[in-house]
C-alpha cells in the first residue's frame, strides 16, 4: 500500500467516525438553539448521547406481527447513512470510498433507506404504520426528483457527478454568486426540510397522531432498534448538511494529501456545521407546519427551482 | 465454436429444438412427460442459445441462406452482436422461465398442458427466429407468429370472456402494428433490389423517406411494446396470460420491439437523425410518467406488474431517444452511451420483470389470489418467494446495488452530457427528461413499496389466511436463477460494459472513450474517472461490513434481550387486519396529486352507513378520447360498406361490370 494510499484510507476511517460520533452533538446542539428561540431553558447538548444510551440498554419490545425484515431495517438504515456521511467531502476531499458512489448513487443510498423504512413501518400491519409509509414515500417521491436537480446543477457546472471534483471545481473558482447554485441553494434548502422531517413538513418533537410522518413510521420500534434510528436520522441531518457544504460552502475542505490543512478544515466544519445548526433551529421556529397536501406545493416549488437552476446555468453559463 | 458460422448454425439448432419440442408435446403423453422432459428439456436449449448469443457479441456477424420458404424467396439468418445481446436476453430469462414452469403448471390436465406447451415453446422460437432474420420476409413471418402463438397462450383461459376480450384487442393491435412494420419495410426496400436487410441497408433513403421510414417503424414496433397511447391491451393481455407467460411477454417479448427499433434505425436505415430522438425522448416520457402512474392505481398485482412494463419500456425510450439526439448531433461516444443504457435497462427489465411476474405466479398458485387488498402477511407462509420478490422489487425501484439502479445511473449520466450539444434548446430539454426519469424511479419506489408492504407484510386479510405454502422446488430455481441475474448485472456492470459497447460499436461504428474501456472489473466508469465512477462492489461491501460491525458492537456493548408482545399503535386496542393499508389506501396520495390525470368514479359510505362500503374505479382517459372513438368510426364505415353487401348475385355481377369498364376506362 503506498503512503498516498495509506493516509487515504486514514483520512476515511476518521472522517466516518467523526460524523457517526458528532452526529448527535448537531441535533443536540439543534435543539438547544431551537430552545433559545422559543424563550425556553434548553437541555443539555449531550442529551443526544444519554437518550441513545438509554435506549441502548433497555429490552427490545417488538410486535407479535413483526418479521425479520423489522429486525434487519434499524441496521439498514444506519449502515446506509454512515455509508452516506462518509463518503461525502466534509473535512477532505482525499476520500478513497468516495468514487464508488457519486451523487446519483448518494442519492440512490437515500432512497434504499426509505424504502426500507417504510417496509418495516408496513410490517407489523398497524394503522399507523402504513399511514407513515405512506406519507413518507409521498414526499419521497416529491423530494428525489428536486434533489436531483440541484445535484444536477452542480454537475453541470463542474461537468462532474463525483463529489470530490464538484468541491474541487467550486472551491478554486474565483468568487462570484452563481445565479444557477443561488436558485439550486434555495431548493436544495427546501429538500433538506422535507428529507430530514422537520418543519414544515414535519414535526420532529410531534407525537400528535394525525400529523405525524416519521414518527409514525417508528412508532414500533423500542431500546436499541429505535436508538439505532435516531442515531441514524442524526446522521442523516448531518450528511445533508454535509452536501450543502460541499456544493454551496466547499470552502475550508483540506485538498488530497494535505495534513497541514486538517485543523483548518476542522475548524471550517465546526463552524459551518454550528451555523447551520442555529440556521434550521431559526427556520423551525419561524415556520409553521404545513398541512400534507401542502407539501406537494412546498416540494414541486423546489422542484421547479432546481429545473430553473439548471436553465439558468445553461443560458448563461454561470 | 471456432467459426462464426457454426455459432449461427448453433443457435438455428437451438431455436428448431425449441419448435421440436413444442411438436413433442402434441404426443398423447401424460402431463408428467410434458412437464418432467419438455419443459427442462426447453430451459436446456435456453441455455443453449443465451450461451452462444452471449459468444455472438464477440465474433464478427455471420449469416447463413437457408433453402426454406418462397420459391426466390428463402430464409435469411444472420447473427451479429446486436442479434446475439438478444438472444442472449431471450435465453436467459427463457430458462428461468421454463424451469419455474415445471413447477407451475403442476396442476394442469394433460391435454391443456399439451396445447400450452405447443403454443409455448413455437413462442419462445418465433422470437429467437425474429431475432435472426436476414430479411423482411422472413422477420414479418416470425413477427405474426410470435404474436399469434402469443394470442393462444394469453387466451388459454378462453372461457372467461373478459379475457377473449382482452385476446381481441391484443391480437388487433399486434396487426395495426404489424401492418406499419410491413409498410416500413416497403418503403425502406424504395423499389428496386430485395427484401434481404442487406438491400435494405444498401438503398439510398432521402431524408424524407427515411423519416417515413422511422415513423413506420416506430408506430409499428410502438404498438407491440406498449407506447402511450397504443398501450391499452398491454395491461389487459399480460395478465391474462398464465405466469410464466406473462414473464415472457413483459420480459421478453416487449424488448423484440425495442430490437426492431435500434434495428431498423440505427442499423437499417443508417443516419439516425436528433428530431427523431425528440420525438423519442417526448414519447418515452409519456408512457414513462403514464406507466408508472397507473400502475400505483393498480391492486391487481398482475395488472400493476403490466403497467410497470408500459413504464419500464418509457425508460429504455429515454435512453434511446438521448443516444438518438447525440448522434444526430454528431456527438458519438455520448450517443453510444445512451444506446448502451437503453439495452442495459432493456436486459435488466427482462431480469427483474420475469422475477416479479414469476412470484406473483407463486402467490397467485399458493393463495389463489392476484388482488393485492385479500393478501397480507404472505412473508410468513412464502418466506422464499417474498426474499426472491423483495429482491425484483428493489431492482425495479432502481436502487443500488441491484442492476436497474445501474441502467438508470447510466441513463442519467447521458443526460449529463447534455452541455455537449450546440443547439440551445435541446441542450436544455435534455436535463428535463433526466427529471421525468427521476421522478419515475421515486414513484416506482413507492408502487413496490405498496406493493411488498401490503402483499407480504403486515397480517393476514382474512381470506388469505387459507394460503399453503411456499413455492415448489422447480419454481424456487426459476426465481432464484433471475434473483441471480439482478444481483449478477447489479454488481458486474463493467462486464456488461464492454459487451455492450461491442454491441453498439457494430452497430454504429463509434465506441465509447479509451479511458471508459479500461477501467476494470470493480468500476464503471462511463466517460472518465474524474467525471462520473460507480463501483456496485465495493458499494455493497461497505454497506455489509458497516452493518455487521453495528450488529456487533451492539451486541459486545449491550444485550440482545427481546421481548415479543401486541403491536402498539399508539396504545389503541382492537386492531383489526381491516384498519391496515390496502393497496387503494396507499395510492390515496397519488390519487389526490395526480388526481386530473384520473377518470375517477369513487362511492364513499356516509358516517350513518351499518354496512360501509367503499368502491372506487379508475379508467384510462385513453379509451374515450382515442379508442371507443375510434371503435365506433369503424364499426359506422364497416356499416355503410356493408351496404354493398345486398346478397343477391345479380346485384354482384352489377359490381363486377361496373369494375370491368372502370378498369377499361383508366387501364390501357
Amino acid at each position: 500500500m503506498t503512503p498516498a494510499m495509506a493516509s487515504g484510507v486514514a483520512l476515511q476511517v476518521l472522517q466516518s467516525l467523526l460524523v457517526v460520533l458528532v452526529a448527535p452533538l448537531v441535533t443536540g446542539w439543534v435543539n438547544i438553539c431551537r430552545a433559545w428561540l422559543q424563550n425556553r431553558s434548553a437541555p443539555s447538548i449531550w442529551l443526544p448521547y444519554y437518550t441513545l444510551a438509554k435506549l441502548f440498554h433497555k429490552d427490545a419490545v417488538i410486535a407479535n406481527t413483526a418479521s425479520p425484515l423489522f429486525r434487519i431495517t434499524p441496521y439498514v438504515l444506519f449502515g446506509c447513512m454512515w455509508l452516506a456521511a462518509g463518503i461525502v467531502p466534509v473535512l477532505v476531499t482525499d476520500l478513497p470510498f468516495a468514487p464508488a458512489a457519486d451523487i446519483i448513487a448518494l442519492v440512490g443510498v437515500f432512497a434504499v433507506a426509505r424504502v426500507f423504512g417504510a417496509l418495516a413501518a408496513m410490517d407489523t400491519g398497524t394503522s399507523f404504520g402504513g399511514l407513515g409509509a405512506r406519507r413518507e414515500m409521498m414526499i419521497g417521491f416529491l423530494a428525489e426528483p428536486a434533489m436531483l436537480m440541484t445535484l444536477f446543477t452542480a454537475a453541470f457546472i463542474s461537468d462532474s457527478t463525483q463529489l470530490q471534483t464538484i468541491v474541487e471545481t467550486l472551491a478554486h473558482r474565483e468568487f462570484a454568486i452563481y445565479p444557477s447554485l443561488a436558485f439550486a441553494a434555495v431548493a436544495f434548502l427546501m429538500v433538506l426540510l422535507a428529507e430530514n422531517a422537520r418543519i414544515p413538513v414535519d414535526n420532529p418533537t410531534t407525537h400528535l397522531e394525525l400529523t405525524m410522518i416519521h414518527e409514525a413510521m417508528i412508532l414500533e420500534y423500542s431500546a436499541r432498534h429505535l436508538a439505532l434510528i435516531e442515531w441514524a436520522v442524526a446522521i442523516k441531518l448531518v450528511a445533508y448538511m454535509a452536501i450543502g457544504f460541499a456544493l454551496f460552502l466547499p470552502w475550508g475542505i483540506a485538498p488530497a494529501g494535505d495534513w497541514a490543512a486538517l485543523p483548518m478544515a476542522f475548524a471550517a466544519l465546526g463552524a459551518k456545521l454550528a451555523l447551520a445548526g442555529a440556521g434550521l433551529a431559526f427556520l423551525e421556529t419561524l415556520l409553521a407546519k404545513m398541512r400534507i397536501f401542502l407539501v406537494t406545493e412546498f416540494l414541486s416549488t423546489a422542484f421547479l427551482l432546481g429545473v430553473l437552476g439548471m436553465l439558468i446555468h445553461f443560458l448563461v453559463r454561470g | 465454436m471456432d467459426s462464426p458460422p457454426s455459432l449461427l448454425a448453433a443457435a438455428l439448432l437451438a431455436a428448431t429444438a425449441w419448435l421440436a419440442i413444442g411438436l413433442l408435446g402434441l404426443l398423447p403423453a401424460g402431463a408428467a412427460f410434458v412437464r418432467r422432459a419438455l419443459f427442462p428439456a426447453g430451459a436446456a436449449a435456453s441455455l443453449a442459445l443465451a450461451a452462444l448469443g452471449a459468444q455472438g457479441v464477440w465474433y464478427p456477424a455471420s449469416s447463413l441462406v437457408l433453402p426454406l420458404g418462397l420459391p426466390d424467396l428463402p430464409f435469411h439468418l444472420r447473427l451479429d452482436p446486436l442479434a446475439g445481446f438478444f438472444l442472449l436476453l431471450l435465453g436467459a430469462v427463457a430458462a428461468g422461465v421454463s424451469v419455474y414452469s415445471i413447477g407451475y403448471f403442476r396442476d394442469e390436465a394433460g391435454a391443456r398442458l399439451r396445447l400450452i406447451c405447443l403454443q409455448y415453446h413455437f413462442f419462445l422460437a418465433s422470437m429467437a427466429f425474429v431475432l435472426l432474420a436476414d430479411d423482411a420476409y422472413l422477420f414479418m413471418v416470425a413477427w405474426e407468429t410470435m404474436a399469434l402463438a402469443s394470442y393462444f397462450l394469453v387466451t388459454t383461459d378462453h372461457q372467461r370472456p373478459a379475457i377473449r376480450s382482452a385476446g381481441f384487442l391484443y391480437l388487433l393491435v399486434a396487426h395495426i402494428g404489424a401492418i406499419a412494420v410491413l409498410l416500413c419495410f416497403g418503403v425502406m426496400h424504395g423499389g428496386g433490389g430485395d427484401y434481404t436487410f442487406d438491400a435494405l441497408r444498401a438503398a439510398e433513403l432521402s431524408p424524407f423517406w427515411a423519416s417515413v421510414a422511422f415513423l413506420l417503424a416506430f408506430f409499428g414496433f410502438g404498438a407491440k411494446a406498449g407506447l402511450i397511447p397504443l398501450h391499452a391491451w398491454l395491461p389487459e393481455a399480460h395478465p391474462a396470460a398464465p405466469s410464466p407467460v406473462s414473464a415472457l411477454m413483459s420480459g421478453v417479448m416487449i424488448k423484440t420491439a425495442i430490437y426492431g427499433m435500434v434495428r431498423i434505425s440505427y442499423d437499417l436505415i443508417g443516419a439516425v437523425r436528433w428530431d427523431w430522438g425528440i420525438l423519442v425522448l417526448v414519447v418515452g416520457a409519456g408512457t414513462t410518467l403514464f406507466g408508472v402512474l397507473f400502475a400505483l392505481m393498480q391492486h391487481d398485482l398482475k395488472r400493476l406488474l403490466a403497467y410497470h412494463s408500459v413504464e419500464n419500456i418509457g425508460i429504455i425510450l429515454l435512453g434511446l431517444g438521448m443516444s438518438m439526439v447525440f448522434f444526430g448531433f454528431g456527438h458519438r461516444e455520448a450517443g453510444v452511451l445512451g444506446l448502451i443504457a437503453a439495452l442495459y435497462h432493456t436486459l435488466n427489465h427482462a431480469v427483474f420483470k420475469g422475477l416479479l411476474f414469476l412470484g406473483a405466479g407463486s402467490i397467485l398458485h399458493a393463495t389463489g389470489l392476484r388482488d393485492l387488498n385479500a393478501m397480507g402477511g404472505l412473508i410468513r407462509t412464502m418466506p422464499a418467494t417474498a426474499f426472491y420478490f423483495l429482491v425484483g422489487a428493489l431492482a425495479i425501484s432502481a436502487l443500488p446495488p441491484l442492476n436497474g439502479f445501474v441502467s438508470e445511473w447510466l441513463t442519467f449520466q447521458t443526460a449529463l452530457q447534455a452541455s455537449l450539444i450546440e443547439h440551445g434548446v435541446v441542450r436544455s430539454l435534455l436535463p428535463l427528461f433526466a427529471a421525468v426519469l427521476a421522478l419515475a424511479g421515486a414513484l416506482t419506489a413507492m408502487c413496490f413499496v405498496k406493493v411488498f408492504g401490503v402483499a407480504f407484510l403486515g397480517r393476514a386479510r382474512h381470506s388469505a389466511e387459507k394460503a399453503h405454502g411456499d413455492a415448489r422446488l422447480s419454481e424456487r430455481l426459476g426465481l432464484a436463477w433471475l434473483t441471480a441475474g439482478c444481483f449478477f448485472l447489479g454488481l458486474f456492470p463493467a462486464a456488461m460494459l464492454l459487451m455492450l459497447n461491442r454491441v453498439a460499436a457494430s452497430l454504429t461504428g463509434s465506441s465509447l472513450s479509451a479511458q471508459a474501456l479500461e477501467s476494470n472489473w470493480l468500476w464503471v466508469v462511463p466517460t472518465q474517472p474524474m467525471q462520473a465512477s460507480y463501483s456496485a462492489i465495493i458499494f455493497l461491501l461497505v454497506v455489509l461490513a458497516v452493518v455487521l460491525i453495528t450488529v456487533r458492537l451492539v451486541r459486545v456493548f449491550y444485550h440482545g434481550r427481546i421481548r415479543v408482545a401486541d403491536p402498539w399503535d399508539c396504545g389503541y386496542p382492537e386492531q383489526t387486519t381491516r384498519m391496515q393499508d390496502t393497496a387503494d389506501a396507499f395510492g390515496q396520495p397519488i390519487r389526490h396529486v395526480f388526481g386530473p390525470l384520473y377518470l375517477m368514479k369513487r362511492h364513499l359510505p356516509g358516517p350513518e352507513d351499518a354496512n360501509p362500503r367503499y368502491s372506487i374505479k379508475i379508467e384510462d382517459r385513453h379509451w374515450y378520447w382515442l379508442y371507443l372513438p375510434l371503435a365506433r368510426l369503424v364499426e359506422y364505415t364497416s356499416s355503410k360498406i356493408g351496404l354493398l353487401q345486398r346478397g343477391r348475385i345479380s346485384v354482384y355481377l352489377l359490381y363486377s361490370f361496373l369494375t370491368l369498364i372502370g378498369l377499361l376506362v383508366f387501364v390501357r
